[in-house]
């Protein structure tokens, strides 16, 4: 062979005024850097860990919450926003006052009002099975009077039978509330089940789903206006009305609502809209997840710190690499990039299973409590690149470290 | 065989010119120690050269300076024709990728890796494409005569074995320099011997081989021989 041959590689040589440059091109630097975590798979698998643990947990929470809060606003988009409420307010000594008994067809004439619904309270009615309960078990089930327009004023369901109609509130019949049905234990409204309501029977002809906007509505039972009035002698004063307005107009609507109910004292009615509590609970449900959040941030420092103390012992037990690497030619700057893209790939390896950890958390939690499944899109983003730059600030120390190593010294170390 | 690529190198013509040169060389640790006071010396394009001496004489101090892996605290480095006290890191970086291939006692060769991917790896920071490198590093190793080794890791090799990767991994880039550091220190005197001999036979093909050794053996073989004691130059003996 040639001296000339011997000489010379066989590749063109990158140069820089008329000098041989030393180079690491991004696809090789990636190369080594994924050599190095491969020859130390169980390490690096171990150290990954714990910013997966980190990133998994905070990925679970703002899934979680993400879950819940669609389940809400699901619900409520569901159920419309357009519902309104009104109920008697208490006066300036605390006393209840009392919604006159126009105020239902008062409201039924206003404009942009779809449908109006009242109950009233039936105060001197128990509900048992038979006549042979002691009259103090009472089972908490209270007894209200309705019009057939509740169920649908409410985006009801019936979950058994069906509601009543302009003959079944004329008769003794009654439908039950979904936890008053439970309380009951009657799981069907076929087969003419009958309730001592008031000292009469009742014919049970319904059972309905729970009541999302008005939870408070499922522990009672509800019986027809005009029986209520025959049997019982209430005064038709609605305890609490239901109305639902044009989506477009609610609020002028809610705005005329009390002076409609009742002229003479509106303020003694009070006007809600419970969509607005739902909101508030999907907002709370947001809140509570900076606590968890910060929780999660604790884990993925105690990770940054996992990765710069294997980043740090691993410099030191390769000084020979790094001494080898010297002699064949890296510069400082490539064996510093080397130890920071190792750091920063196996944080990016653990963020992103973290955010698989995570993303299955939620799938679990989301089955288990039936509500959508839903992982925000900002967290495809988020995990690996709180991963990348978690790895960047665990690996400036061992990587600086590993640069400013004396290559001979390196070299000694076998 | 490889392509030659005429033309490319800035080198001078390399017949008769100097490939290391040191003059009033000091080296001088933290703490006042000082491993070389005042060394000069030429070797020539070509030469084969043993540095002999005992233990703390200075002789792997001169062979990181000649190779550039650590400065000179004063005195006047020509590695390859280039002044190197003056360079940059990256100069010198660069000088090591193209010219110099360095032999260790210690091997240092990666577990992790095939003899192959070893090899190739010596021409890492050259930047040529993986295939090409591993083509370069192929032949390197049959001429070193581990052509049917080439899968085999390091732990599959024996002392001799994995000292002769090395070397391929050193000549693979057909440097102009070969630094070698008690290349036989840690293999058997069978070993040694024919690892001494490959070493002889690659630069006979005009490389400039510097050879660390304390082993008047090994010194023995080689047309050149300096002797250090101390941290100075105390003798230079021609065959």
């Amino acid at each position: 062979m040639s001296v000339a041959a011997l000489r010379r590689p066989g590749v063109p040589r990158p140069r820089r005024g008329g000098r041989d440059v030393a180079r690491l091109p991004p696809h090789e630097l990636f190369g080594v850097a994924l050599q190095g975590l491969r020859t130390r798979k169980l390490r690096a698998a171990l150290s990954a860990l714990g910013i997966a643990i980190g990133i998994g947990a905070m990925v679970a929470v703002v899934g979680v919450s993400a879950s819940s809060q669609a389940n809400l606003l699901a619900t409520i988009d569901n159920l419309g926003t357009n519902l309104l409420t009104v109920t008697p307010g208490t006066t300036f000594f605390g006393a209840n006052e009392v919604l006159p008994n126009t105020s239902v067809p008062m409201i039924r004439a206003m404009r942009n009002v779809q449908r109006v619904s009242a109950v009233y309270s039936v105060p001197n009615a128990n509900v048992f099975r038979t006549p042979f309960v002691p009259s103090e078990e009472t089972g908490g089930i209270g007894v209200d009077a309705t019009d057939p327009q509740l169920v649908k004023a409410m985006n009801g369901t019936v979950a058994s039978g069906h509601f009543f109609d302009a003959a079944s509130e004329n008769e003794p019949t009654v439908v039950l509330g979904a936890a008053a049905a439970q309380d009951l234990q009657i799981t069907s409204a076929t087969g003419h089940v009958q309730l001592f309501v008031g000292g009469t029977w009742f014919t049970v002809i319904g059972i309905l789903n729970s009541m999302t906007l008005d939870t408070s509505l499922d522990d009672n039972v509800f019986v027809g206006l005009p029986v209520a009035q025959r049997l019982f002698q209430i005064e038709p004063d609605p305890s609490e009305i239901y109305v639902r307005a044009n989506v477009n107009d609610v609020s002028s609507v809610s705005n005329l609502l009390a002076a409609t109910a009742d002229p003479q004292n509106a303020d003694g009615v009070d006007v809600s809209q419970p969509s607005d509590v739902l909101e508030a609970r999907a907002a709370a449900k947001g809140q509570f997840t900076t606590l968890l959040l910060g929780l999660g941030a604790v884990a993925l420092l105690v990770g940054a710190i996992g990765i710069a103390n294997i980043m740090v012992i691993s410099v030191l037990e390769r000084r020979g690499e790094i001494g080898l690497r010297r002699a064949l030619g890296a510069t400082r700057r490539h064996i510093s990039s080397q130890f920071l893209a190792e750091s920063a790939l196996l944080a990016v390896l653990g963020g992103v299973a973290g955010l698989i950890f995570g993303a299955i958390a939620t799938w679990i939690y989301s089955i288990g409590q039936n509500e959508p499944w839903v992982v925000p899109l900002y967290a495809l983003i988020a995990a690996p690149a709180a991963g990348l730059a978690i790895g960047a600030i665990a690996g400036l120390y061992p990587a600086a470290k590993a640069a400013r190593l004396s290559p001979t010294e390196a070299l000694r170390s076998t | 065989m490889i392509a030659e690529t005429g033309g490319m190198s800035a080198q001078p013509n390399p017949a008769n010119s100097v490939a290391l040169e040191l003059r009033d060389v000091v080296k001088e640790y933290p703490g006042g120690v000082r491993a070389l006071r005042g060394v000069s010396v030429d070797i020539q394009t070509g030469d084969r050269v043993a540095v002999v001496g005992p233990s703390g004489s200075g002789k792997t101090t001169m062979l990181t300076i000649l190779g550039t892996l650590e400065r000179a605290s004063s005195g006047a480095v020509t590695v390859a024709g280039r002044d190197v006290v003056n360079a940059s890191d990256s100069d010198l970086a660069g000088l090591r990728a193209y010219e110099i291939g360095f032999v260790f006692q210690g091997f240092h060769l990666q577990d992790g890796m095939t003899a192959l991917d070893n090899v190739a790896n010596g021409m890492l920071y050259m930047g040529s494409p993986l295939r090409e490198r591993r083509e370069l590093a192929k032949v390197a190793l049959e001429r070193v005569g581990l052509g049917e080794r080439i899968t085999h890791r390091p732990q599959q090799l024996s002392g001799g074995e994995k000292q002769r990767v090395a070397i391929a991994r050193a000549i693979a880039k057909r440097p102009t320099i070969i630094l070698a550091d008690e290349p036989t220190g840690n293999l058997d005197s069978k070993s040694g011997q024919s690892v001494l001999e490959l070493l002889h036979e690659l630069a006979s093909d005009g490389a400039t081989l510097a050879l660390i050794t304390h082993d008047d053996h090994v010194a023995e073989t080689f047309p050149r021989r300096l002797q250090m004691r101390d941290g100075e130059l105390v003798g230079d003996e021609r065959r």
